[in-house]
């Protein structure tokens, strides 16, 4: 009966550790209670003949005590398990991006050089890493309990979540949100690697022949008729003029931009993906709402990498 | 009528007693409605916002006379209602049937221009969200969203409607019996109370279907 | 106000003897009659619940799952879910005890409603009509939970059925609620001013005002599910405009309530019994009155932390959080005035202190893993894992179920007019608490090292604690069904029982066992504080 789990994110101690002051507490609280039952259970039985003395008649100052003190308590592990939490939520601006996409019943991988996984995603070890992730169907959910990491993946947007690899190994992926018959089945692993084994992983396993995700990408631009409006790409990612209005994509990554209705969002990968499939959500200011919807025509997998290849043309962003 | 030879519950201990426990419990569920329909109109609300182009789309394509039409229908209904319940309490049947009947009248006109002609006008130019939806292209999907709670929506209020239609007909053929004085009307009172607040529940509808987004 | 005379009942009379035919059950707006009506009917949905649960143990005693089929399985837990959740924890204490004692308590004849009243049960009967068409015809796999796009786009299941029969079951519950606000606000009896109540009427009270609050969003969310799934409007569907997440935000609004709706009434049983039992007033009763209110508003405004993993802000997450351990305290403040209650009292050991001890034990074991998922960091570890389950069942099941068990024990004289077994009540309580632990505990060391929800199978490492579960889970069924039959067997042979066979405070004891029709012959007139228990070692003995 094993009763451990391994720790193998640079999180994980520290939600071990904050679980563990929760077990404590939980226990000191316990004690409490099922002592003073079992006190009162044989000092003050009926027939005990024991001297019950003065009952309290003022019992309010004792109500005060006790709700300040649990009061105080429970703040201080709503701070940590906060302050944690919004570390876990932003990822690191350094962090190696791969790609995710979930469906009945399955894990698909992709890495920026155009290596795939299915229900298997190789790491490096020492590193920050970010998945994008999005679901073709239902929502799931990734869960890799050795990291103490989940986030809920979901259709028709993008989550991530990040962590940092600690110790090489291979660890259990679960999808934990109910999402069929085969929601048992969805399970994979996480294959953390020295950064060098890990480099010669990706070494060996780009030879797919399609490129990296940004090259396959900026194939289905060019397939797609999209350089018909936003512009060619030249060698050096130069575009080239169109007659028609549309927003340039050189440097548009991780920029903002005024939609029509004066909100000012940032260009980040859903913003993207919101464009290719349902542009009306995200009508641009100064610009006439022609951008075609590609929903039905390109498929997650296909936007991921034209989000990988719209990257790629703002350089000092990209990871 | 004196109070002690007017019938009510033994639970109770008075008929007043009972009258007012009867409207107390008919504003609390009212305030169920309230959450009911606030439910829908938080959906109606966030959808929009995340398609508000395609909202207003769809929105401008509303029968606003009708809808403006039938307002005035309801809200004139109310108040021959109320008129008809201030005659109850002074004792004039004659006059409650007759301002409930006017009150049923207005109703019944109210479903027909709503679900006899505009629904119909609706279904002939393709405003039904089905597969012949007729607004196309990129905001598309956000007007036939905005179709789906304008149907949904005036459904679910013509359902209470016409439950209301039901009451009011009941409180008709009540009084026409000769059920209600001065001293006992506690069921003209209530109906009353659902009635008007059918009409509140237009009041958010209206704007939400025919105002919002129809600027230019 | 006139106080009506009603001349003294004749010996053998009772709510019970007055009419003896189908009819006169059937067509009865006698609240203690609905109420015996309520009892048979969740008592049904019960053990089918449980039997559900019972597949679903035997499955996990073998990591490839002993049931063949995953579908089979998800249908199984869902049928778990819905059926415990609708038709038997939201109504159990309120449709059984509430509508016996809400009238006995607060000194009136009947309800406000009592046509309303026979209504609800009718409607409830609907409800598991259709519930269970929907569960056996074709079954339902998506949780209880429904979540979208799984429930209207991918589920091959009989989702708008099922949706359908909870919204009745919501109509029913609604009017439940309103009769008991109305009724309590309304129908007192001269003398009992909301300080004199006992707290298991401000509990019910509390319960009733999230019942008809929070059952309405309910009902419209189902109702937009059930379009979406017969007509795909596209509501919750991303690729039409619609957003999943939006359903989750209107469940959880309703569902987090819900859960207050199903603990409430149990708390207001134990905040009975342990007075009762410990022979001494409540310690603290505006403590513990104003906690149940408390927790009826808080638990309005938390049901994002079911979200923290889901797609929500930040911003959101960390309120919701904060709100979440904020609700945890009044809950824990009653468990302090319980234990203050026995403190210095003269503890007897009948049946009903028996759950009533086992439920303060389990319910802080499960209040206090639920601030385990309010913390923000180690939800996200604990979120859509055994850790979940082992904590809802230790507040729902080793807290609520016994709470009810607790309850039907302590009123069973009353309501029946027989004394149960008590040997045969005791050691059912001590079975149940056992068998209980052995169940559940295990589930919380599953969760830490990953285990999730709502798997058909699982990786061999998991086996050893599914099999101690499975195994703590027949005990706990024996334990279930021991009061089936020795409640049952009371009915036909158990001793009569006195109007106040426990020696306790409250209006209920007043009359006899079981009461009259009309509950009291004459309305009584209230002078004294509840729980005026004289402060000196109880003398009598049970009867």
């Amino acid at each position: 009966m094993r009763l451990w789990l391994p720790q193998a994110s640079s999180s994980a101690a520290e939600s071990d550790y904050l679980m563990l002051a929760l077990v404590l507490a939980a226990c000191a609280v316990l004690a409490l209670v099922f002592g003073l039952i079992f006190v009162y259970v044989f000092k003050y039985r009926a027939g005990s003949g024991r001297d019950r003395g003065a009952i309290m008649e003022k019992t309010w100052r004792i109500e005060v005590a006790w709700t300040a003190a649990t009061l105080l308590v429970f703040f201080g592990l709503f701070l940590w398990g906060g302050d944690l939490y919004v570390r876990l939520f932003r990822p690191p601006a350094n962090a190696l991006q791969i790609y995710i996409v979930g469906k009945q019943w399955m894990w698909k991988a992709e890495h920026q050089g155009g290596q795939r996984e299915i229900n298997a995603l190789h790491v490096p070890a020492g590193r920050p890493v970010q998945l994008v992730m999005t679901s073709e169907d239902v929502i799931h959910s990734f869960f890799v309990p050795a990291f103490r990491t989940k986030r809920d993946v979901l259709p028709g947007r993008y989550e991530t979540l990040w962590f940092e690899a600690t110790t090489p190994g291979k660890y259990r992926l679960f999808c934990a949100q109910l999402c069929g018959a085969g929601h048992a089945q969805m399970i994979g692993e996480i294959v953390v690697m020295p950064e060098p084994d890990f480099q010669d992983w990706l070494a060996m396993n780009g030879g797919t022949g399609s490129g990296s995700m940004a090259e396959q990408g900026k194939i289905l631009y060019m397939r797609n008729g999209c350089s018909g409006c936003h512009g060619g790409i030249g060698a050096g990612g130069a575009q080239s003029a169109s007659t028609v209005p549309a927003p340039s994509l050189a440097g548009l990554y991780g920029s903002p931009v005024t939609l029509d209705n004066g909100e000012v969002v940032i260009a980040d990968e859903g913003y993207i993906r919101d464009c290719i499939l349902v542009p009306e959500k995200r009508r641009v200011a100064s610009y006439p709402p022609i951008m075609p919807s590609f929903s039905g025509i390109l498929g997650e997998e296909d936007v991921l990498k034209l989000v990988a290849f719209i990257k790629s043309l703002a350089p000092e962003v990209q990871r | 009528m004196s109070e002690a030879t007017i019938a009510h519950e033994f639970q109770y201990s008075s008929a007043s007693h009972q009258e007012e426990s009867a409207i107390a419990g008919m504003w609390l569920f009212l305030a169920t409605e309230v959450l009911f329909f606030g439910a829908l109109f938080l959906a109606w609300i966030y959808a929009r916002h995340f398609n508000q182009a395609g909202f207003d789309t769809g929105a401008r394509e509303t029968a606003l006379a009708i809808g403006t039409a039938n307002t005035v229908i309801l809200i004139t209904g109310s108040f021959a209602y109320s008129a008809g319940l201030a005659f109850a309490e002074n004792g004039h049947n004659r006059l409650l049937i007759l301002c409930c009947t006017i009150a049923w009248l207005l109703g019944l006109a109210f479903m027909i221009l709503k679900f006899g002609i505009e629904w119909r006008d609706d279904f002939n130019r393709h405003m039904f969200p089905g597969p012949d939806f007729a607004i196309t292209g990129p905001p598309g999907g956000g007007a036939r969203l905005f179709w789906v709670f304008y149907f949904f929506g005036t459904f679910i209020h013509g359902l209470h409607l016409a439950v209301g239609l039901g009451l009011v007909a009941w409180i008709v053929w009540r009084a026409s019996r000769g059920d209600f004085s001065p001293k006992y009307h506690t069921p003209v009172t209530a109906v009353g109370l659902y009635w008007s607040f059918v009409d509140v529940v237009w009041l958010i509808l209206y704007p939400l279907i025919y105002l919002i987004g129809r600027a230019p | 106000m006139s106080v009506a005379e009603i001349e003294a009942p004749k010996p053998g009379r009772s709510y019970l003897t007055e009419g003896l035919t189908i009819r006169s059950w059937l067509f009865t707006t006698d609240h203690k009659r609905i109420a015996i009506l309520y009892l048979i009917t969740i008592t049904i949905f019960f053990f089918i619940g449980g039997i559900a649960a019972a597949f679903v143990r035997y499955n996990l005693i073998a990591p490839e799952g002993m049931i063949g089929s995953a579908e089979t399985y998800n249908r199984l837990f869902t049928m778990h879910g819905v059926v415990m959740v609708w038709f038997f924890l939201v109504p159990a204490v309120p449709v059984t005890l509430g509508n016996f004692l809400v009238p006995l308590m607060i000194g009136a004849r009947d309800l406000a409603f009592p046509r309303i009243n026979l209504l609800s049960w009718y409607l409830f009967v609907l409800a598991g009509a259709v519930v269970l068409y929907a569960l056996f015809t074709g079954g339902l796999e998506t949780g209880w939970t429904f979540y979208t796009p799984f429930s209207t786009l991918y589920s091959r299941g009989n989702v708008a059925a099922a949706a359908l029969a909870i919204v009745i079951s919501g109509f029913s519950s609604i009017a439940t609620g309103l009769n008991f606000i109305i009724s309590i606000h309304r129908l007192r009896a001269p003398g009992m001013t909301w300080y004199k109540m006992p707290v298991f009427l401000w509990s019910l009270y509390a319960t009733s005002v999230i019942l008809v609050l929070a059952t309405p969003v309910l009902a419209m969310l189902l109702l937009l599910l059930t379009f979406e799934r017969i007509f795909h409007i596209g509501v919750f569907d991303p690729a039409a405009g619609g957003d999943p997440l939006l359903f989750q935000h209107l469940f959880w609004f309703y569902s987090h309530p819900a859960v207050y709706i199903m603990i409430l009434p149990g708390m207001g049983v134990i905040s009975e019994i342990v007075p009762a039992f410990s022979s001494k007033p409540l310690f603290g009763y505006k403590f513990v009155v104003w906690c149940s209110i408390a927790i009826a508003v808080i638990s309005f405004l938390v049901w994002g932390h079911h979200m923290f993993v889901s797609g929500q802000s930040l911003f959101s997450a960390l309120v919701f959080s904060l709100l979440s351990f904020m609700v945890a305290i009044p809950s824990a403040i009653k468990v302090f005035n319980w234990l203050g209650t026995m403190h210095k009292g003269f503890i007897r050991f009948d049946a009903p202190m028996l759950y009533a001890i086992g439920f303060i034990g389990l319910f802080t074991v499960g209040g206090l893993t639920g601030l385990f998922v309010a913390a923000l960091a180690a939800d996200v570890h604990f979120h859509d894992t055994y850790f979940v389950i082992a904590h809802f069942h230790y507040v729902m099941v080793g807290g609520m179920v016994s709470a009810y068990f607790a309850g039907l024990h302590f009123w069973w004289p009353k309501i029946t007019g027989r004394n149960y077994p008590e040997m045969w009540g005791r050691a059912a309580a001590l079975i149940i608490f056992i068998g209980f632990n052995f169940t559940f505990f295990p589930q919380f060391i599953l969760g830490y090292l990953g285990m999730p929800r709502r798997y058909h199978s699982y990786p061999p490492e998991f086996q050893d604690l599914n099999v101690l579960s499975s195994a703590g889970a027949t005990i706990l069924a024996a334990g279930y069904l021991l009061p089936l039959f020795y409640l049952t067997w009371s009915l036909l042979r158990g001793e009569r029982a006195s109007a106040n066979p426990w020696g306790a405070t409250g209006l209920e004891w007043k009359t006899s066992s079981p009461p009259p029709s009309e509950n009291f012959a004459v309305t009584p007139v209230v002078t004294e504080p509840p729980y005026n228990y004289p402060l000196r070692e109880a003398t009598h003995s049970h009867v």
